[in-house]
């Protein structure tokens, strides 16, 4: 297919395709509308299905009833609409549905703004939805990683029987770069089906998706066994990207869109002859705290950079350990941080003796 | 000798935990008997809603999925646009499909969703204990409306059948009630017509029935029957409020 | 076929003892047992003059337990 210009958005929706999906349901936000917009024009010819919704309420359970039912199935949407979805997504959780959701974060909060942020970190790592579930949460830094991310979130689900977070944001669902689309095309794994609704064509007893369980006991079990299934998903499944980090004095730790300019700090500082580095989580739930087990050598400080007024950096402090001082730098409100101005702040840093 | 009536293989051999005389079981055997006589059984996907019927997943003899307090009809979008071939029914008490699931109940019907809606209308919250519906008649008591419904406070109660037949995209809308045995022959008949429009693909139906909830009326079984006849009926008139032409 | 003669039979065990059977019986052929309690401990109901059952249906159709199998006495 060889490298073709788009949209984080496009490849997005052209990897899902790609990637076996087959049912489309969302409700319009910016900034991630290319999505369902390409959706409502490929879909149908690859033989899917695109429905608009009435609400994100509405999106998540058509969701639900369409990923119960087998299909590979995913929903969009963008920060106040992730924040309706709430009480479906615990209850994907609970029920254990494979399915994919992405968020392409705006600044909040309330209605915010349209303009890119990443102040859904808690939303996309601690959820909002009631009770003890966790969500894995891929986050790409870009166009090429947002379309790999989505295929292998399809897989993710399907391998965990559990929902997946693709956490991108305003700026990289609209910028343009080159993606080529490397992974095979997949379909839906011929794995374990008894649980999806089919009808029992009188053969077997009929099936229940639930997740009611009023005896203490039982729901205690459920817990129990959704937790062993999330600590074998922290072992396995943790990513990160780890640059110009081996010698570093300064490491910066930074995911996403915030991750792409800190490189070019990263650089700049280089070049000034500071060692600096970036951790880049990869994954946000599970957060990648095997990449700060062993922290560099000369490693004096860690600088969290955000776009938002800090969410990421309580993760960043635990994964420290207090080992070395965490600062956090964070624009907000849909303001993107410049190279220059966190070069800067570095620099400060490392006058000041933090560093 | 002839067996005239047994129960039917649409339900499981499960008790119910409904309360003595609560009418839900009632409509819970009607629309298995719809749904065997149907051959459907096997094919069948029901969601259950939140209310008494959560558990409804136990007592019909078909695939079931739960879903979140109103949003079944958005469940069962999902499922029959995922497996056209299938029948797929949803359960809703009054609070589930006439509060907190108005929007999704009103674009189900919009966008003529494929979907049999058995709506059951009790006037109350039965599972939380009886507090005010938005169909719990005017001066009726519960436990949030302590001296009887005032419509000036909370307004008159809601006609979800009347508002549902207004829907374009609504195909058939039958109120009946559970009230009579003559009349229970009226409602089967009904939710047989609504589950034949699905198997002909003629879009979205809705049976709204006409219930009892003797313990949060504060009533007993009996009494409860005639409460219903008396007060509920003259309310919410009974019979087809949408239907399509026959040829 | 002038009398039309059915047989109810009671599922005792799934009987609430909610009587809505017994309300809507034409004939009177059922009443509520209050000399005993059924596991889930109701007084369940039973069948007091049995001869007198028409095969209406009505009590199995009123019944939310599905309590009742009823059977018709061929026409003699
Ligand atoms: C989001 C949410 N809000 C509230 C509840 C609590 N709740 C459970 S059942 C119910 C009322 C159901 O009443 P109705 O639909 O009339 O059914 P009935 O019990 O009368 O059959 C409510 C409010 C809930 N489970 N979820
Ligand atoms: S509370 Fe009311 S609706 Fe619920 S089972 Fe009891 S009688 Fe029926």
């Amino acid at each position: 297919m060889g490298r073709t210009l788009m949209k984080g958005n496009e490849a997005m929706a052209l990897a899902a395709i790609r990637g076996g999906c087959t049912h489309f349901f969302g409700y319009p936000i910016t900034p991630q509308n290319e999505i369902p917009e390409l959706f409502a024009r490929e879909l149908p010819k690859a033989g899917g299905l695109f429905l608009q919704a009435e609400s994100e309420i509405a999106a998540v359970n058509m969701l639900y009833g369409s990923a119960a039912a087998g299909a590979r199935a995913m929903t969009s949407s963008s920060s106040p609409g992730l924040a309706l979805m709430q009480e479906g997504i615990s209850m994907l959780a609970a029920t254990e549905i494979p399915c994919v959701i992405v968020n392409v974060m705006r600044g909040g909060p309330g209605l915010g703004t349209i303009q890119p942020a990443q102040s859904d970190y808690f939303q996309m790592t601690r959820g909002g939805g009631n009770g003890d579930y966790r969500i894995i949460s891929l986050a790409p830094a870009t166009v090429q990683e947002s379309a790999e991310m989505m295929q292998k979130a399809f897989d993710l689900s399907h391998k965990y029987r559990t929902p997946v977070f693709l956490v991108s944001d305003g700026m990289l669902g609209q910028m343009m770069e080159p993606v080529e689309f490397l992974i095979p095309p997949s379909t839906k794994p011929a794995g374990d089906q008894s649980w999806v609704l089919s009808g029992h064509q009188g053969r077997r007893p009929p099936r229940t998706i639930k997740s009611l369980r009023l005896d203490p006991a039982m729901l205690e079990n459920h817990n129990l066994k959704l937790q062993g299934k999330y600590s074998r998903i922290t072992r396995r499944e943790s990513q990160f990207e780890s640059y110009r980090a081996d010698d570093a004095e300064l490491l910066f730790c930074a995911f996403g869109s915030a991750a792409r300019i800190v490189k070019n700090s990263v650089d700049d500082l280089r070049q000034n002859g500071r060692r600096a580095g970036l951790i880049r989580p990869m994954t946000l739930w599970p957060f990648p705290f095997p990449a700060f087990r062993v922290l560099p050598e000369k490693c004096k400080s860690l600088v969290c950079v955000e776009m938002s007024c800090g969410q990421m950096v309580d993760d960043v402090r635990l994964a420290a350990g207090g080992r070395v001082p965490v600062h956090f730098y964070g624009r907000c409100g849909g303001v993107i941080p410049e190279p220059a101005e966190l070069s800067e702040y570095a620099e400060e840093l490392i006058v000041g003796g933090a560093v | 000798m002839s067996v005239i009536f047994k129960k039917t293989a649409g339900l499981t051999e499960t008790d119910t935990h409904y309360c003595p005389g609560c009418t839900h079981g009632v409509a819970h055997r009607l629309v298995g008997e719809v749904l065997e006589e149907l051959g459907l059984l096997g094919d069948t996907i029901g969601c259950a809603s939140v209310g008494c019927s959560i558990f409804s997943y136990n007592y019909f003899n078909v695939d079931m999925i739960e879903c979140s307090h109103g949003r079944a009809p958005a469940v069962a979008t999902g499922i029959k646009r995922t497996v056209p071939g299938k029948t797929v029914f949803t359960y809703q008490g009054d609070g589930d499909l006439a509060a907190i699931g108005t929007a999704e109940i009103v674009h189900a019907a919009h966008r003529g969703e494929h979907i049999t809606v058995i709506f059951v209308n009790n006037a109350i919250y039965g599972m939380t204990g009886g507090q005010m519906a938005p169909t719990t008649l005017s001066g009726q008591k519960a436990t949030t409306a302590p001296t009887g419904r005032n419509a000036e406070l909370s307004g008159m109660p809601l006609k979800m059948s009347e508002m549902i037949a207004e829907v374009p995209g609504a195909t058939y809308v039958e109120r009946v009630s559970l009230h009579h045995p003559k009349y229970i022959r009226k409602a089967k008949k009904a939710i047989l017509r609504g589950f034949t429009y699905q198997l002909q693909n003629r879009g979205f139906s809705m049976v709204e029935l006409l219930s009892t909830c003797p313990t949060g009326w504060g009533l007993a079984p009996v009494a409860a029957l005639e409460w219903l006849g008396n007060n509920m009926i003259p309310y919410y008139p009974l019979g087809v409020l949408k239907a399509p032409e026959e040829v | 076929m002038a009398d039309r003669r059915g047989i109810p039979h009671i599922a005792v065990e799934r009987c609430k003892g909610c009587g809505l059977c017994v309300s809507v019986c034409p004939e009177a052929v059922l009443s509520i047992d209050e000399s005993r309690v059924n596991l889930k401990g109701y007084y369940p109901v039973t069948v007091e003059s049995g001869e007198s059952c028409i095969g209406c249906l009505s009590c199995a159709l009123i019944c939310p337990d599905v309590t009742f199998t009823i059977e018709l006495l061929d026409d003699r």
